[in-house]
C-alpha cells in the first residue's frame, strides 16, 4: 500500500480531541483494566513463586536446591535439552531449506504436519509413546527381550520432548527464509560455491538470530514440558524425574517451601528466556509474535 | 516471490532450483517428522480402531468421559472468551500508548509460553485456595475459585493469554491512523470508527488468537490439575482422565478418549488454517 504522504493537521472533530488518540478517559480506563488483569494472571503467579519460596528465608531454598533428588532433577533436565534442542534445531534447519528455499507440491501439507505437535495434548504426546514402546505397545516384547527400557525410563522423557517441542525452530526459520528468498543462494551456486558452502557463508549469518530465537522458545518448552513427561517417566526420584516432576512430587508431598524453590529455578529460567526474547526482538523486528 | 531466476528444465515433480541439497534436507525432514510424529500418532488410531465400535463408544463416550469433555471444552471456551476481551485491550494498550511499564507488561504477556505450566499450576493453586491470597478473599464472597470448575477456568486463562495478544497487536500496528482520519473527516464518529473501520480489520487475526487460545485450552494439563481438585465428573478434564486410564493400564480405553480429543485438536486446527486463507484472500 503506497501512503499518500501529506502535511495534514491531525483531524480533529468536534470534541477537539486529534482522532486515532483516545480521551484520556478511554486510556486510564483500557490501563486500568490490562494492567488489573496482567497483574491478577501474570504478575500474580510470577510473585506467589517467588514469595513461596523464599518465605522461610534463603537457606531452605538452597537447602531444597542441593538435595541429590533435586540435583538429579536438575540433571536429568539439562540432559533431555542438551539431546533434544540441538536434535530439533538441525531438524528445523533441514526443514526450512527444504520447504523455504525449494517449490514442490503438498509444501502447503508439509508445514501442517510439522505444526502438528503444537495440537496435540501433552498428555496424548506421551501416550502415544507409550503404545509404541510400553510393555504392551508395537516394541514392548522385542524391547523387553533385549533388556531396553525406553519408556518409564530416561529415552522416553527424550522422546516425548522432541515430540512437543518438533515444531519451534522449524516454524521460525520458515518464514524468516521464505522472506529473504533464494537470490543470495542461487548467486552463491553460480560462482561455484557448494551446498554446505553457501548454508555456512551465505544462509547462516541471515537466520542466525532467527535460529537462535527457535532455539530459545524450544529449549523453554524442552526444559518446562510437564504433561508428556510425566505420562511416560514413571516418577522414579533420583532417575527419571525432571525439574517440572520433581516440582509435582514435592508439591504433593506438602513441601511447599522445596516445591516453590524448584518452581524459582525454573521461573528464572523463565524469565531469562523472556530477556533474550526480548533482545533479539530488538536486534531484529519480526512481524509476528511466536511461540505457542 | 523474488527468486526471479532464469526458467530451468522443469521437471515432473518441482521448479528446479539452483540451490542445491533439497534431496537431502526433504529426505531429513520426512524421516523425522515420519519417526518422530506421524508413526507413534498413528499407534492411537490403530488402537483405538482395534477396539470396535461398542467397546469404542462406552469408553470414548462414558459419563465420565463426556463430563470431562465437557469441563475441558466449557473452561478452554471461557478462557478463551475472557482472553479474547482482555487481549484486545491489550494489544490496544501495548500498540497504541506509550506508558511507564510498557516495554515490562510487553516481556510480561509471553510469560505463559516461557513458564512451565506445573510452575504455574502449582503458583495458581496456591493463590487460589481457600487459604490463599485470592481464595480466601473469594471464599469470603461465598465463591469457591480453586478445587471447582472456576479454577479450571481460572487456569486455561493464564495459559492462554498471550495467543490474542500476540495475534491481534501486528494487524493493529500496521494499521494506518490515517484510515481512522479519514473516517473521521468524513463525520464519523469514534464509535462508529472502531466499530467500522477497526474491529472489522481485527476480526481475523482475533478469531485466530481466540481459536489458538481455545486449543490450547482444551489439551492443557499441567497448569490445571493443581488447581483442579481432580473429582471425576465434576472438575476431572479430558487430558487428566487418560493419564487414569493409563495408570489403570487400560490403553484401549485412554486411546479412545485420545482419539477424540485429536479430532477435536485438527478440527480447530483447519479451522484456523481457514480463517487465515479467507483474511488473506479478503485484506491480501
Amino acid at each position: 500500500m503506497a501512503d499518500l504522504v501529506l502535511p495534514a493537521p491531525s483531524v480533529r472533530p468536534a470534541s477537539g480531541q486529534p482522532v486515532g488518540r483516545d480521551p484520556a478517559w478511554v486510556r486510564a480506563l483500557v490501563l486500568i483494566l490490562v494492567v488489573g488483569f496482567v497483574g491478577l494472571f501474570l504478575l500474580a503467579p510470577l510473585a506467589m513463586v517467588f514469595v513461596g519460596a523464599l518465605s522461610k528465608g534463603v537457606g531452605p531454598v538452597l537447602n531444597a536446591l542441593v538435595q541429590p533428588d533435586a540435583l538429579s532433577a536438575i540433571g536429568l533436565t539439562l540432559t533431555v535439552a542438551a539431546i533434544a534442542v540441538p536434535l530439533n534445531a538441525v531438524f528445523g534447519v533441514c526443514a526450512a531449506w527444504a520447504v523455504a528455499k525449494h517449490s514442490f507440491p503438498g509444501k502447503a501439507f508439509l508445514i501442517t504436519l510439522i505444526d502438528l505437535p503444537f495440537s496435540v495434548s501433552p498428555v496424548v504426546a506421551g501416550l502415544i509413546f507409550v503404545l509404541v514402546f510400553g510393555l504392551q505397545g508395537w516394541f514392548g516384547a522385542w524391547l523387553s527381550d533385549h533388556d531396553i527400557k525406553i519408556i518409564f525410563a530416561v529415552p522416553g522423557i527424550i522422546l516425548a520432548t522432541i515430540f512437543v517441542t518438533f515444531p519451534f525452530v522449524a516454524r521460525e526459520l520458515i518464514p524468516l527464509m521464505q522472506a529473504q528468498g533464494v537470490d543470495e543462494e542461487e548467486a552463491a551456486a553460480t560462482l561455484g560455491a557448494n551446498g554446505l558452502q553457501t548454508f555456512w557463508r551465505v544462509t547462516t549469518p541471515n537466520i542466525r538470530w532467527g535460529l537462535l530465537y527457535g532455539v530459545l522458545l524450544c529449549n523453554a518448552r524442552a526444559m518446562g514440558e510437564f504433561g508428556a513427561v510425566s505420562v511416560v517417566s514413571g516418577h522414579i526420584r533420583g532417575q527419571t524425574d525432571t525439574m517440572p516432576l520433581h516440582v509435582e512430587i514435592l508439591y504433593n508431598e506438602y513441601d511447599f517451601v522445596g516445591a516453590f524453590s524448584v518452581a524459582a529455578l525454573l521461573c528464572l529460567l523463565a524469565v531469562i528466556t523472556l530477556a533474550l526474547k526480548a533482545l533479539l526482538e530488538a536486534l531484529e523486528p519480526r512481524e509476528t509474535g511466536h511461540g505457542l | 516471490m523474488t527468486g526471479a531466476a532464469p526458467p530451468h528444465r522443469r521437471s515432473l515433480f518441482r521448479r528446479r532450483s539452483a540451490v542445491p541439497g533439497f534431496g537431502l534436507t526433504l529426505g531429513v525432514t520426512l524421516l523425522a517428522l515420519s519417526l518422530v510424529v506421524l508413526i507413534p500418532l498413528s499407534s492411537v488410531a490403530i488402537k483405538a480402531a482395534g477396539m470396535g465400535w461398542p467397546d469404542f463408544a462406552a469408553a470414548a463416550f462414558s459419563t465420565r468421559a463426556l463430563d470431562a469433555y465437557r469441563l475441558s471444552f466449557g473452561a478452554a471456551l471461557i478462557g478463551a472468551g475472557i482472553n479474547g476481551v482482555f487481549g484486545v485491550l491489550t494489544a490496544w494498550a501495548l500498540v497504541r500508548y506509550r506508558f511507564p511499564g510498557r516495554t515490562l507488561l510487553n516481556g510480561l504477556v509471553d510469560l505463559p509460553f516461557a513458564l512451565p505450566t506445573a510452575v504455574a499450576g502449582i503458583a495458581l493453586a496456591t493463590l487460589y485456595a481457600p487459604n490463599g491470597l485470592f481464595g480466601a478473599a473469594l471464599a469470603k464472597a461465598g465463591i469457591k475459585s480453586a478445587y471447582s470448575p472456576l479454577g479450571v477456568v481460572i487456569a486455561l486463562t493464564f495459559v492462554g493469554l498471550p495467543f490474542v495478544v500476540r495475534t491481534v497487536e501486528p494487524v493493529l500496528r500496521d494499521l494506518s491512523v490515517d484510515v481512522e482520519e479519514a473516517s473521521a473527516t468524513l463525520g464519523a464518529g469514534r464509535l462508529q470508527t472502531i466499530a467500522r473501520v477497526v474491529a472489522p480489520a481485527l476480526v481475523p487475526a482475533w478469531l485466530t488468537g481466540f481459536a489458538l487460545a481455545f486449543a490450547r485450552g482444551v489439551g492443557e494439563y499441567g497448569s490445571v490439575i493443581f488447581i483442579a481438585g481432580n473429582m471425576p465428573f465434576r472438575t476431572e478434564i479430558a487430558p487428566l482422565l487418560i493419564t487414569m486410564q493409563l495408570e489403570q493400564f487400560d490403553y484401549a480405553s485412554a486411546s479412545a478418549i485420545a482419539v477424540v480429543m485429536l479430532a477435536v485438536s485438527f478440527l480447530l486446527l483447519f479451522l484456523i488454517n481457514a480463517i487465515q486463507a479467507w483474511s488473506r484472500r479478503h485484506q491480501g
